[in-house]
């Protein structure tokens, strides 16, 4: 009797728990929305294509912060791809034991640096290499549109690489754990049948890691998209559409952070919410996307 | 077991309450021994000070939180606070949503300096146009013929000029350009005053320390930040012309000389490009933001009395710390116009004193 009564409070206690969070996050889209509501109103759907953002005139566009948001988000997990694969198969597959050990911890804990910590060090200590490489890129490379606008060290570029070293533990430990699960009676069948190291990564661990990989690239764009203080630090914070990887730009995520606190307009105010639902939106459908690709790959793979 | 646990809470609860209620019938207190303020991040380590040193004096806690000076009156307008700190003088829009009269009560005075990273740090003359032109982007070259001709004497590099300026909304930002708005008629059609404006060149940095940041590891550029932060940081600045045609060196003595002017009966001047002939132009007050009727919110006269006692004491005892922490002090003429303000304040329509 004693027994079933704590069984069905257990489980009205849980019910609870997961309506909770389907509350928060339904709760932080209405709040957001009627937050926003009289930007959208006054701006509609245009303030997504429009170029100028002056809070003073009450001119509100959100296409700069977009394009820089994107840029720096898709490039970093881009980048950061080869290495984090490359990193996961090392740690599982090449070297065994306390160094890997040591390694995977090191990971770990690059994930529980604060994000003001990334940006101070991105400023102070990143920043000047970066110039010098882009000085030379832009001396010998200026005719790349690409490369073609002045220097200064802070940008895009600074943001990407920033960036790419912040999301790269969360990659890497999501792609290690799949990597495990890869059964060892597949690589050894290779093996037996003449395989090299190579050769069983490329055609049997790769492709069984697939998901994994998609995965973790999800968790990480997610994670990029919406990083502030280390990118507001580093990016220029300039409101201005980028034409090159070297010009400073902004993100949503940071200008939102900038000029939150001494909005005082109810527009400003109202404009700076609608950026934040913007944000949201596309973090929930990078998600649900990543879901989605997810569920295919998995059904694939029973299938097979 | 359970039935007695809760009856034991429920004594305890009983028990607090009556403990409490005791002591509030207690006719005692004649001043509320907490008060919180919010605003402001540029007087932030001032107020620390007044609150600290006034806490040790008269027992009263003060709490302030640097939130900004945006949502310093916003919360003051949300009537969740005793008193508002500020930069800029509340807006007529704001002051229509505040609903009642609120006083703004001058603490200090602040200034912004320009700063600059050019080898050998020469000391810079400038003026409005020049400073104008070159955060607008149209003198673009550190020997322009328009710096060189103020500068006679100081040989400026063939080099582009980088211009480094607040990413963040802030109350040094709304003075820098309040001044330029007032004193070049160029700015004031292209950018005019606000706490962010539409920069139309240069990198943006979060904070005093996101400006210096960036200005410290980028040769040939120049930026703004808060006169306290340049010194406690050896950054050079410039010498500003003022309207009296003077090339002023932001001291606090020059900054404190800007307010030597006629001051309205409301202080609430702006004394950006100030006629005083040895005033620094870009200089300005900050002022705690309160309302004038004290009785809102269900408060009582006890927070009422604390705040005009603390009120009366940062603007005279109080006074003397400001220089200490490279904040400009109040004039004479400043101070009894605050006197006039302080003693207008009211509960239930009558005088606190």
């Amino acid at each position: 009797m004693f027994y079933m009564r704590s069984d069905k409070v257990f489980k009205i206690v849980l019910l609870v728990f997961g309506f909770l969070i389907l509350f928060f996050s339904i709760g932080i889209f209405i709040q957001l929305s009627s937050s926003a509501w009289l930007s959208i109103k006054q701006n509609g759907v245009s303030f997504l294509f429009k170029s100028v953002w002056d809070p003073n005139k009450d001119v509100y566009g959100a296409l700069p912060f977009l394009i820089g948001t994107f840029i720096t988000a898709l490039l970093s997990v881009f980048l950061s791809l080869p290495l984090s694969i490359g990193t996961s198969l090392f740690l599982s597959d090449y070297v065994k034991g306390n160094f890997s050990n040591i390694i995977s911890s090191l990971i770990d804990l690059l994930a529980s640096i604060p994000s003001v910590v990334y940006g101070l060090w991105g400023l102070f200590m990143l920043v000047p290499y970066i110039r010098i490489l882009e000085n030379w890129l832009f001396k010998y490379a200026g005719f790349i549109p690409l490369f073609n606008s002045k220097p200064y060290g802070v940008g895009i570029l600074s943001a990407t690489v920033v960036l790419l070293i912040m999301i790269l533990p969360y990659s890497i430990s999501v792609i290690k754990e799949v990597l495990k699960m890869v059964p060892d009676d597949l690589k050894e069948a290779g093996y037996a049948l003449g395989a090299n190291k190579w050769e069983v990564m490329q055609k049997i661990v790769l492709p069984y890691i697939k998901s994994g990989i998609f995965a973790g690239t999800g968790l990480s764009l997610g994670r990029a998209l919406g990083e502030t203080m280390a990118v507001t630090m580093v990016i220029g914070n300039r409101n201005a559409v980028p034409t090159s990887l070297f010009d400073p730009a902004n993100t949503l995520a940071s200008v939102i952070a900038n000029e939150f606190y001494e909005a005082s307009s109810a527009s400003h105010v109202s404009s700076l919410i609608y950026l934040a639902l913007i944000l949201f939106v596309f973090s929930f459908l990078v998600n649900f996307t990543m879901q989605l690709i997810l569920r295919k790959i998995n059904t694939g793979m029973i299938k097979k | 077991m359970k039935k007695n646990l809760l009856l034991v809470t429920g004594l305890v609860m009983l028990f607090s309450m009556s403990m409490f209620s005791c002591t509030g019938k207690n006719p005692v207190i004649q001043e509320a021994k907490e008060l919180s303020g919010a605003g402001a991040t540029f007087p932030k380590v001032l107020y620390e000070k007044y609150f600290d040193n006034y806490n040790q004096l008269k027992q009263v806690q003060v709490n302030y939180q640097a939130v900004g000076s945006g949502a310093g009156i916003n919360t003051l307008i949300e009537k969740t606070i005793d008193f508002g700190a500020t930069d800029a003088p509340m807006k007529a829009e704001e002051e229509e949503k505040a609903g009642a009269a609120v006083l703004h009560i001058p603490t200090s005075l602040g200034a912004v300096v320009i700063t600059y990273n050019l080898e050998g740090s020469p000391k810079l003359k400038l003026n409005a146009s020049a400073i104008s032109g070159i955060f607008l982007g149209t003198i673009k070259k550190w020997n322009d013929p328009v710096l060189q001709q103020l500068n006679v004497g100081t040989t400026l590099p063939d080099a582009n000029i980088v211009v480094i300026h607040r990413s963040d909304g802030s109350g040094t930002t709304y003075t820098f350009t309040e001044y330029l708005t007032k004193a070049d008629p160029n700015w004031e059609k292209a950018l005019g005053t606000g706490k962010t404006v539409n920069w139309p060149v240069g990198l943006g940095g979060k904070g005093n320390d996101g400006v210096a940041g960036l200005l410290t590891q980028t040769p040939n550029s120049i930026g703004y930040v808060e006169l306290i932060f340049a010194a406690q940081n050896n950054l050079p600045y410039a010498l500003i012309q003022n309207k009296s045609g003077n090339f002023v060196e932001p001291t606090l003595e020059s900054v404190s000389k800007a307010a030597d002017i006629e001051l309205p009966d409301d202080l609430k001047v702006s004394i950006t490009d100030t006629d005083s002939a040895d005033g620094y132009p870009i200089s300005t007050f900050t002022w705690i933001i309160l309302y004038q009727e004290q009785n809102y919110n269900n408060r009582d006269i006890t927070k009422a009395r604390a705040v005009y006692n603390l009120l009366w004491w940062i603007t005279h005892e109080g006074q003397d710390i400001n220089e200490t922490l490279q904040f400009g002090k109040l004039s004479d003429l400043a101070v009894q116009k605050a006197e006039a303000l302080i003693k207008q304040i009211t509960f239930d329509g009558k005088p606190i004193n």
